[in-house]
C-alpha cells in the first residue's frame, strides 16, 4: 500500500469521526442548555472550546447561540466546523477512491451533499436534532459499510487507527471541559451535577452503557473512570488506545509503535482517577493529548513519509 | 398538462444523418425497440428519467474538473439519457477498421524510432518527422514490448450526411473518456432497465479486465503477478476521476509522481508502507514531456526523475510508450492511408476526412481563400483548442486567424466542415437533434481489442459541432445492437 494513500485513508477516518463527534456534541449540548438556567454560567462558548475553534471572536448575549452554531456548523473558513470537516473527509475519500469500496465513497459523497444543503437549517432549534442525528447516523453507516465490505488489510487498519485516535482525542477534550466547568464551582452547580455528568456521558454516546456497567448513583469520579479506563466501552480512552494497538500490530514495521501503545494502555489502566484533584486530572488529560499528538508524528515517520 | 407523447414524425434532423431516425417517423433497424419504447413515454416521464439520471450522477460522484476563474471546479458529468444506437454488423466493420489502423500506426511508430524504412522509401517526407514536436529524440532505438507503442488509443469517429463514417483524429497520447463510457451504461441501465431485457445490446463492462490483461502483457519481468500502476498528474487534473476509476476497477495502485522513485539499479519503485516496491508496468496519464525532468521539461513536478532511463533500460514498461504522439500529429494523419498500405498491404477500411496540408503552398492558398468552408486545426493540439470552425466563425475571427496559419503553415491542416450526424436529445422536455461524434477505445498489447461502441459525445447547443466536455458538450450511452438475423453477432467481441 502506498504511503500517501495510507495517510489519506487515515485522515479520511479522522475527519469522519470528527464530524460525527461534533454533531453529537452539539446536539447533546443543545438539549442540555434547555435544562440549565443562565445562572449556571454554562453557555455556548464553552463547547467551542471542546471543538477547538481556537481564538475565534465569539458573540456574547442573545446572538451568541446563533453565531456560535453558524461557526460550528456551516462556516467553511473555520476548519473545525462540521461542514468543513465533512468536506475534508470527502476530499480524502475522493482521492483514495481507487481503494475504498465504491458504495462507501457514494455514502460519503451523499453525506457531503446532505451537509451542504441541510446544515444551515440546524442553526435554528427546530430541525437541529433531526439534522445532527442524521449526520451521526450517516457517518456510522459509512463505518459499518467499511467494516463489512472492505478487506481488513492495511488500508482498513489505517482507517481504524484514524477513527480511534480521533475518538480518544475527542474524549480527552470532553473530559477536560467537564472537569473544568463542573469541578471548579461545585457549590453553584450542585443541583445540576447529575444533569451535567449525564450530558457528558451522552456526548460520547456513553450514558446507557454507563448505567448498565456502573450500577450506582451518578458520581463524577465514576464517570471519569468510565471515560478514561473502561475496558469494554468503545469510546473510552483505554479502549481506543487498545484498538489502535491491535491495528498497528497488523501493519508492517509496526513493532515499535505497538510497544509504545502497550505502555499507554497500561498507564491509563493504572490511573487512580478517584484520588486525583482537578489540577492532577487536567495534567493527566494533557499527558494523553500530548501522547496522541506524538503518535501522529511517529506514524508519519514510520509509514507516511519515512526518510529512506 | 396534456400528456403529449413523442411523435417521431415531428422529429426533423434536417440535412444531417440521424443515428436513430432515417426518414420522418421511420426508425433505423438497430433503434426500432428504443424508438418504440420512447414513443410510449410522456414528456413528463422522460423528464423524470432525466432527473433520475442526474441524481445518480451526483450521488455516484461522477465528475470532471474544469479550470475556471483561477480555480478548479469539480462539475457533474453532463449526460443525456437517450442512447445512440449502431447496428452490430456495421460496428464489426468499424472495429476491424480500427484494429487495422492502430496496427499500422504502431508499425509506423516503431519504424520511425528505429530503421525509418518508410522515410527511406519516400512514403512519408522526412521533414514532417524532423519538424514534429512529438518526435522525441530520447526514444530513438527503444524497443517496447511486442513492438507496440500506442497501447491505448481513443480514435475519434464522425459520420457525415451521406452516412460515411470517417476517422477524425487518432488520439495516441493519453486519450480519456472511457470511464464515462462505462458509467453511462450503468446509469442507462438504471434509467431504462426495461430496454435491456428486450434488446441484445453488447456489454461494455469487461473493459477494466481487458485493460489489466493488456497492461500485464507488457511486463519486463517473468512472474504471474506483475506490479501494474496508474500514474496520475493528481487530483486537480480534469481526468482525475477516470484515473481513480480505472485503478479501482483494475485493483491496482493509483500513484502520483512523488510516490515513485528510480533507484541506482535503474528500476522504478513505489514508496509503500513496507518500504520500496518494484513497479513493472506504468499506465501513465501524464504527458510525455512531463514524464521525466532529467530528459524533458526541467521544471516539471508531475513526473519521476530517471523514469526514461529505467524505460530505455527495459526495466519498466510505460503505456503509452513515450513518443507515440508522433503519429498523432495531424499532418501525419493525412498520410495514414499510405501508411496502412505500406505496412499491411491493405486498403484502409475506414476513410480519413479529406485533409489539406497547409505546408503545401497551393493548399495554403486554397485554405486562406476558403476559410468559411473549412475547419482549420493546429497539428499538435487536442481538446478542440486553437482551432477555427470557419462556417461558425465571424468574419473578424477568420481575419484574425488567417495570419496565424500563414506564419506557420506546417503547424496547420484544414478539412471541410462535416455535417456531423445527430441523435435525438432531450431539450426542455422535447427531443431535438443534436450533433454527435464517437470515441471508441482500442487496446493493443500481446493482442488487440476494441470496445463495443465507445463514448458518444454530444454538442448540447443547437447546431453546435463542438462536443468537448470542457466546452459545453455532453455525452450519451452507445449501444451496439445485435441485428444479425441468427443472433450470431451477440457473443462476439468487436474485431479482436
Amino acid at each position: 500500500m502506498l504511503s500517501r494513500v495510507a495517510e489519506r485513508v487515515y485522515w479520511a477516518a479522522r475527519y469522519l469521526e470528527r464530524a460525527e463527534d461534533s454533531a453529537r456534541l452539539i446536539d447533546v449540548q443543545s438539549q442540555l442548555l434547555l435544562d440549565l438556567p443562565a445562572s449556571t454560567g454554562i453557555a455556548w462558548p464553552h463547547i467551542v472550546g471542546i471543538v477547538g475553534v481556537g481564538d475565534a471572536k465569539l458573540t456574547r448575549g442573545r446572538a451568541a447561540e446563533r453565531d456560535t452554531l453558524k461557526l460550528l456548523l456551516t462556516d467553511d473558513r473555520c476548519a473545525s466546523s462540521i461542514s468543513a470537516t465533512i468536506a475534508m473527509a470527502r476530499e480524502n475519500f475522493r482521492t483514495t477512491r481507487d481503494i475504498v469500496p465504491t458504495e462507501a465513497w457514494q455514502c460519503v459523497n451523499e453525506l457531503h451533499i446532505f451537509a451542504r444543503s441541510q446544515l444551515r437549517w440546524a442553526v435554528g432549534k427546530r430541525r437541529r436534532h433531526e439534522i445532527l442525528s442524521e449526520i451521526v447516523a450517516r457517518v456510522q453507516g459509512v463505518r459499518g459499510l467499511l467494516a463489512d465490505t472492505m478487506s481488513h488489510g492495511p488500508a482498513y487498519q489505517f482507517f481504524c487507527v484514524g477513527t480511534n485516535l480521533e475518538r480518544a482525542d475527542m474524549c480527552t477534550r470532553i473530559i477536560d471541559v467537564a472537569v473544568a466547568s463542573l469541578l471548579q464551582d461545585p457549590e453553584r452547580l450542585e443541583r445540576f451535577e447529575n444533569t451535567l455528568w449525564m450530558s457528558t456521558l451522552k456526548s460520547v454516546s456513553g450514558y446507557q452503557m454507563y448505567r448498565q456497567y456502573v450500577r450506582r448513583r451518578m458520581r463524577g469520579a465514576d464517570v471519569l473512570a468510565f471515560l478514561f479506563q473502561d475496558a469494554d466501552f468503545p469510546r473510552s480512552i483505554r479502549h481506543c488506545l487498545w484498538q489502535i494497538e491491535q491495528c498497528m500490530a497488523r501493519l508492517p514495521n509496526g513493532a515499535a509503535l505497538t510497544k509504545r501503545l502497550d505502555t499507554l494502555v497500561q498507564t491509563v489502566t493504572e490511573l487512580t482517577v478517584g484520588e486525583l484533584d482537578n489540577a492532577a486530572l487536567h495534567a493527566e488529560v494533557d499527558r494523553f493529548q500530548v501522547a496522541l499528538a506524538d503518535l501522529n508524528q511517529q506514524m508519519s515517520d514510520t509509514w507516511f513519509s519515512p526518510q529512506n | 398538462m396534456l400528456a403529449v407523447k413523442i411523435d417521431w414524425k415531428q422529429y426533423d434532423p434536417g440535412s444531417s444523418y440521424d443515428e436513430l431516425i432515417s426518414v420522418a417517423g421511420q426508425s433505423r433497424t438497430a433503434a426500432a425497440a428504443l424508438t418504440r419504447y420512447l414513443a410510449s413515454l410522456s414528456p413528463k416521464m422522460l423528464d423524470s428519467r432525466q432527473d433520475a439520471a442526474e441524481r445518480a450522477i451526483a450521488e455516484m460522484g461522477i465528475t470532471f474538473t474544469v479550470y475556471s476563474e483561477g480555480r478548479n471546479i469539480d462539475r457533474a458529468w453532463p449526460f443525456d439519457i437517450i442512447p445512440r444506437t449502431i447496428a452490430a454488423a456495421e460496428w464489426d466493420r468499424i472495429a476491424a477498421g480500427l484494429t487495422q489502423r492502430l496496427t499500422a500506426l504502431n508499425l509506423f511508430i516503431d519504424d520511425l524510432y528505429n530503421d525509418q524504412r518508410i522515410i527511406r522509401d519516400s512514403i512519408v517526407p522526412e521533414e514532417i518527422i524532423a519538424t514534429s514536436r512529438n518526435f522525441l529524440k530520447p526514444c530513438i532505438g527503444a524497443r517496447p514490448a511486442h513492438a507496440v507503442w500506442a497501447n491505448i488509443c481513443g480514435t475519434d469517429l464522425v459520420r457525415d450526411a451521406d452516412g460515411t463514417v470517417y476517422v477524425l483524429e487518432d488520439n495516441l497520447r493519453v486519450p480519456s473518456g472511457v470511464s464515462y463510457m462505462l458509467e453511462n451504461r450503468i446509469i442507462t441501465k438504471r434509467v431504462f432497465p426495461e430496454l435491456f431485457k428486450d434488446s441484445s445490446i453488447r456489454s461494455v463492462d469487461d473493459y477494466a479486465s481487458e485493460l489489466l490483461e493488456m497492461l500485464s502483457s507488457l511486463t519486463p519481468r517473468t512472474g504471474d503477478r506483475p506490479e501494474v500502476v496508474v500514474l496520475t498528474p493528481g487530483i486537480y487534473n480534469s481526468a482525475y476521476f477516470e484515473h481513480a476509476y480505472l485503478a479501482q476497477r483494475m485493483g491496482v495502485e493509483l500513484v502520483e509522481g512523488g510516490d515513485l522513485v528510480v533507484a541506482d539499479d535503474d528500476c522504478v519503485y513505489m514508496r509503500s508502507i513496507s518500504g520500496l516496491e518494484r513497479v513493472d508496468v506504468i499506465y501513465r496519464r501524464i504527458n510525455d514531456t512531463a514524464l521525466d525532468r532529467e530528459c524533458f521539461e526541467p521544471d516539471s513536478v508531475l513526473g519521476v526523475p530517471g523514469i526514461m532511463r529505467a524505460w530505455r533500460a527495459g526495466n519498466v514498461s510505460l503505456a503509452n510508450a513515450p513518443g507515440s504522439g508522433v503519429a498523432d500529429d495531424k499532418v501525419v494523419y493525412a498520410y495514414v492511408p499510405q501508411i496502412i498500405r505500406y505496412y499491411l498491404d491493405q486498403d484502409a477500411i475506414l476513410p480519413n476526412v479529406p485533409t489539406h496540408l497547409c505546408a503545401d503552398p497551393k493548399n495554403l492558398e486554397y485554405v486562406l481563400a476558403n476559410l468559411e468552408k473549412l475547419v482549420v486545426k493546429p497539428a499538435n493540439e487536442s481538446g478542440g483548442y486553437g482551432m477555427l470552425v470557419g462556417s461558425h466563425a465571424t468574419r473578424k475571427e477568420r481575419e484574425e486567424f488567417a495570419p496565424l496559419v500563414a506564419a506557420n503553415p506546417r503547424n496547420y491542416i484544414a478539412q471541410p466542415v462535416l455535417n456531423l450526424s445527430t441523435v435525438p436529445t432531450l431539450v426542455e422536455g422535447r427531443l431535438e437533434p443534436r450533433h454527435v461524434d464517437l470515441r471508441p477505445f482500442i487496446l493493443q498489447g500481446a493482442a488487440t481489442s476494441v470496445t463495443a461502441g465507445g463514448l458518444t459525445r454530444v454538442a448540447l447547443r443547437r447546431g453546435s459541432l463542438v462536443v468537448n466536455s470542457s466546452q459545453g458538450g455532453g455525452s450519451k450511452d452507445t449501444w451496439i445492437v445485435d441485428t444479425y438475423p441468427d443472433g450470431r453477432g451477440h457473443a462476439r467481441r468487436g474485431a479482436a
